[in-house]
């Protein structure tokens, strides 16, 4: 059973749970609102007493459920070891199967997950765009009117076209030294090719054969954390139908949700799904952040020369708690020469963003996001790099509203611009 | 519907914002970090963010015979802040402003939502500490440990917190506030009301205000990690320290079960072939450090131990997260943790250790002892499951005996965690049917109508 068939797969998780109170210290959320529905001891009491019936799948239950950041902080400091992140995950599955999904997400996520659909509504979108939102400066927009999404929020533009329609699907060098398969995330397709284009000129760089496979579409973590399991599990056997179809070395990914939904979610979401478990688990065996992969290539800094840059890194929670990928971005980017690394009081402090949960919590996202701004503000570093591509977003959002000179980069964009040509 | 309208006037005085009542939050103030207590909602929890909101709070409670209970972070461990009888929470956590340091009286002026680690780090640049130093420092606030007194890892040498606070402002039962105490070093007006509320657990007077004594941070210190394959020598030990005129800032003990456990969690390095580890830290001038750390190399060599000292910082601090892992580490052996509080004077730790040692066997039990072995105050944790009654009827046996042990060595039923609802059927034992009625005389006195934390150490019937 997994905990996509609701809260019974998580009752000994839930009875792990010795209400010690730890969580508090670590939770951004708690934090901001001090109050016991917001941290992960109240959560798991909420979700005992959906199990033993004494709470119905109201509402307001959905609401508490939904004020999570899953950045895992409480998890990584449980002494008891107790999975917050899995039970939240069975509770918001268990609601919204009683309770269905709101409109508007369910309307965005059914564009999700028909990956043809979604990929024209979307290039229709970038055409149409300047009629929704206003360019602020280059590369930052605001929406203009009330359209769903929060009106403060400063957004990128879509790409008028997107990565993959940008590139080749194969990339060979000579003398490959491995083949790598791309899965570029919906973001650095439709947001960021920057951080597409920038990925393929550091792995080729380092003379790896790139695949940039056509049919791969959005991984599935949103509408999974929003509790969509049945969606979400069609999304995750087409992408292991696509990836275990593919000879590659390793499957890359440049965004820790992305990395963590093939890593962790798909083998446990196609558990029990004939033809599906062992893929799954080779496919996920595969899985490595474009860091870990370059790390281990060995990462060459010869190649790279940065002006005289001070720099500090951001962790994304799913990529540092979720993954475990912490050492290798901060030792590329340190080895880098010219790079001057001025490290975050807490580089793995949530910067609040959490996927929808920007949009849905504005204020307070943007509340957790001023520690994140006042760390980055103390460093004295030039540019924030971080390993994921929503982070990069929520980050630029803050830094735009302060007025801060700092500009955000993933990691592989602080590579691909100290290349050096050769 | 009197609670109807007791919220409708909580909401007016309040502001809406300060008043919770949706059932799927009060769902989450049913309970503390307390295990094997019966759980229940309030009807409303207020969050009030100034003494004026406490007072009108007190005032509609009394309007309306709602029964109040103070909340700090509800991490105490004695069942003192679940809602027993329904009624109002009063949560402090907006109220969380350090309002002054002072340095020249070496006092700090905090309201009762300040986090205890927050106040620490707010002393250190003026090189001081506030030495209360409960294992859930960090999440835990100023206001519920004087509320529970309660005491940490730097008992033995520094005292728990009663020795810390020395002025509170308390609304009592009536409404009105009352202020005791200050920043004088000496105070002996009248009845010492300051440490009559400091331990109350919220059933004289709600602490809005607490002003506490600093100490300078020590000069330098010494952290060992001694291991002995004899439960016995590592008591002897204890004893024999503090017998060498050496008083250790900390001096914490883990068993067996627990050391194995917290290894396994934290993975620091800790030896799990012994019986019981001890953890000790000397602190102060450097030279006096020098020879008391010398002192203790020599107590354990003579009880057949084995000693290493923490080289660096990063060596130390692994050492002391280890040792604020044990509870909460043990809690992943089984589902259900009772952690017991029983203290004896330290003289009598070895017979205590083997008492409980003794208890777990005959009880078929797992209980890991972890505590504070140089001030005597041991935590015995009982790990079982909830779900299997007749192994909680094995439990609640133990406990019992384990307080009566305490007791017949000269002890005490609660060391640092308060009494609360779980320990005050055992107070007669310690102190004798008189000895209770004085409690609830002064309860009678201060809170004659039983609103506030009802329920908790005494009943009044």
């Amino acid at each position: 059973m997994s905990i996509f068939d609701g809260l019974a797969a998580v009752e000994e998780e839930i009875l792990k749970c010795m209400k010690c109170g730890n969580c508090q210290a670590v939770c951004p959320l708690y934090q901001e609102s001090r109050r016991e529905p917001a941290v992960a001891r109240g959560k798991i009491r909420l979700a005992a007493a959906i199990l033993e019936g004494k709470l119905e799948p109201t509402d307001g239950l959905a609401e508490r459920f939904d004020l999570c950041l899953t950045c895992l902080a409480c998890v990584a400091s449980c002494p008891s070891g107790v999975k917050v992140d899995r039970i939240i995950l069975a509770a918001r599955t268990a609601l919204t199967q009683k309770k269905g999904l709101p409109f508007i997400k369910k309307a965005v996520f059914t564009g999700l997950s028909r990956p043809r659909l979604f990929d024209l509504g979307v290039k229709t979108a970038a055409r149409l765009q300047g009629l929704l939102f206003k360019n602020i400066e280059p590369g930052k927009m605001q929406p203009r009117f009330p359209i769903g999404l929060e009106l403060r929020r400063i957004v990128p533009p879509l790409a008028p076209v997107p990565f993959r329609d940008q590139v080749a699907e194969k990339h060979a060098v000579e003398r490959p030294v491995a083949t790598v398969a791309f899965f570029t995330g919906c973001m650095t397709n439709y947001l960021y090719p920057e951080i597409g284009l920038a990925a393929l000129r550091v792995l080729k760089a380092h003379g790896v054969d790139v695949i940039i496979p056509r049919l791969q579409h959005c991984c599935g973590a949103p509408i999974l954390y929003s509790g969509a399991a049945d969606m979400a599990l069609k999304m995750a056997r087409s992408h292991v139908d696509l990836f275990s179809s593919i000879q590659a070395d390793a499957i890359i990914t440049v965004c820790g949700t992305c990395g963590k939904a093939f890593k962790h979610l798909y083998p446990e979401l196609l558990e029990d799904v004939p033809g599906y478990s062992e893929r799954a688990r080779e496919v996920a065996a595969k899985i490595l952040d474009i860091t870990q992969f370059l790390h281990k290539l060995p990462f060459n800094p010869e190649l790279f020369r940065a002006p005289e840059l001070a720099v500090t890194y951001h962790q994304p929670c799913h990529l540092g708690r979720g993954l475990g990928v912490v050492q290798e971005p901060l030792s590329i980017i340190r080895s880098i020469p010219g790079v001057n690394y001025l490290p975050l009081m807490e580089p793995a402090r949530c910067c609040g963003n959490a996927g929808s949960f920007s949009l849905t919590h504005y204020d307070l996202s943007y509340q957790i996001l001023t520690r994140k701004l006042k760390d980055i503000e103390d460093t004295g570093a030039q540019l924030v790099v971080t390993g994921c591509p929503a982070c990069r977003m929520h980050l630029t959002d803050g830094l735009v509203k302060k007025q801060m000179p700092q500009k955000v980069v993933h990691t592989v964009e602080l590579l691909a611009s100290s290349l050096e040509e050769k | 519907m009197s609670v109807a309208q007791a919220i409708e006037a909580l909401r007016r005085e309040l502001g809406k914002e300060n008043v919770i009542t949706a059932t799927e939050d009060l769902f989450c103030y049913s309970y503390d970090a307390t295990a094997d207590l019966p759980e229940q909602k309030p009807d409303v929890v207020v969050t009030p963010e100034n003494v004026d909101q406490v007072v009108k709070v007190v005032k509609i409670a009394r309007q309306y015979r709602l029964p109040i209970y103070p909340r700090g972070s509800g991490t105490n461990l004695s069942g003192g802040t679940v809602p027993i009888k329904g009624g109002i929470v009063l949560s402090t956590l907006k109220m969380n402003r350090i309002l002054e340091i002072d340095p020249s009286n070496l006092t700090a002026t905090v309201q009762p939502g300040v986090i205890i680690q927050d106040l620490n780090n707010a002393v250190a640049p003026y090189g001081l500490i506030y030495p209360p130093d409960p294992g859930t420092v960090a999440t835990a606030t100023m206001g519920g440990s004087v509320a529970e007194c309660s005491g940490g890892l730097r008992g033995l040498k520094y005292g728990v917190t009663r020795h810390y606070v020395m002025g509170l402002e308390v609304v009592l039962a009536d409404g009105e506030v009352i202020r005791y105490g200050g920043k004088t070093v000496k105070n002996v007006t009248g009845y010492d009301l300051v440490r009559l509320f400091t331990g109350s657990e919220g059933t004289l007077g709600i602490i809005t205000e607490i002003i506490v004594r600093l100490i300078p941070a020590p000069q330098a210190r010494e952290t060992m990690l001694a291991g002995f394959s004899r439960l016995a020598d590592a008591g002897n030990a204890v004893a024999d320290i503090i017998g060498q005129k050496v008083i250790p800032a900390t001096l914490e003990i883990m068993d067996r079960v627990t050391v194995e456990t917290v290894e396994n969690f934290a993975h620091v390095g800790l030896p799990t072939d012994v019986a019981a580890i001890l953890l000790i830290e000397v602190d102060g001038i450097p030279e006096v450090v020098k020879s008391e750390a010398a002192a203790v190399r020599q107590v354990i060599a003579k009880n057949s131990g084995w000693i290493k000292t923490a080289e660096n910082d990063e060596e130390r601090e692994k050492l002391w997260s280890a040792r604020r892992a044990a509870l909460p580490a043990l809690a992943q052996r089984k589902p259900t943790t009772i952690l017991e509080d029983a203290t004896v004077p330290r003289s009598k730790i070895t017979d205590m250790l083997l008492v409980v040692e003794d208890i777990g066997k005959r009880y078929n039990l797992v209980i890991g002892t972890f505590g504070h072995a140089g001030d005597g105050n041991l935590h015995p944790t009982i790990l079982a499951d909830a779900r299997n009654e007749e192994e909680m009827e094995r439990v609640r046996a133990a406990v019992e005996e384990i307080f009566r042990a305490a007791l017949s060595l000269g002890g005490t039923l609660s060391g640092e965690h308060g009494i609360g609802i779980a320990k005050k059927q055992f107070l007669p034992w310690e102190m004798g049917n008189s000895g209770v009625q004085v409690l609830k005389k002064i309860k009678q006195a201060l809170d004659p109508d039983n609103l506030l934390n009802p329920g908790k150490i005494v009943d009044l019937t």
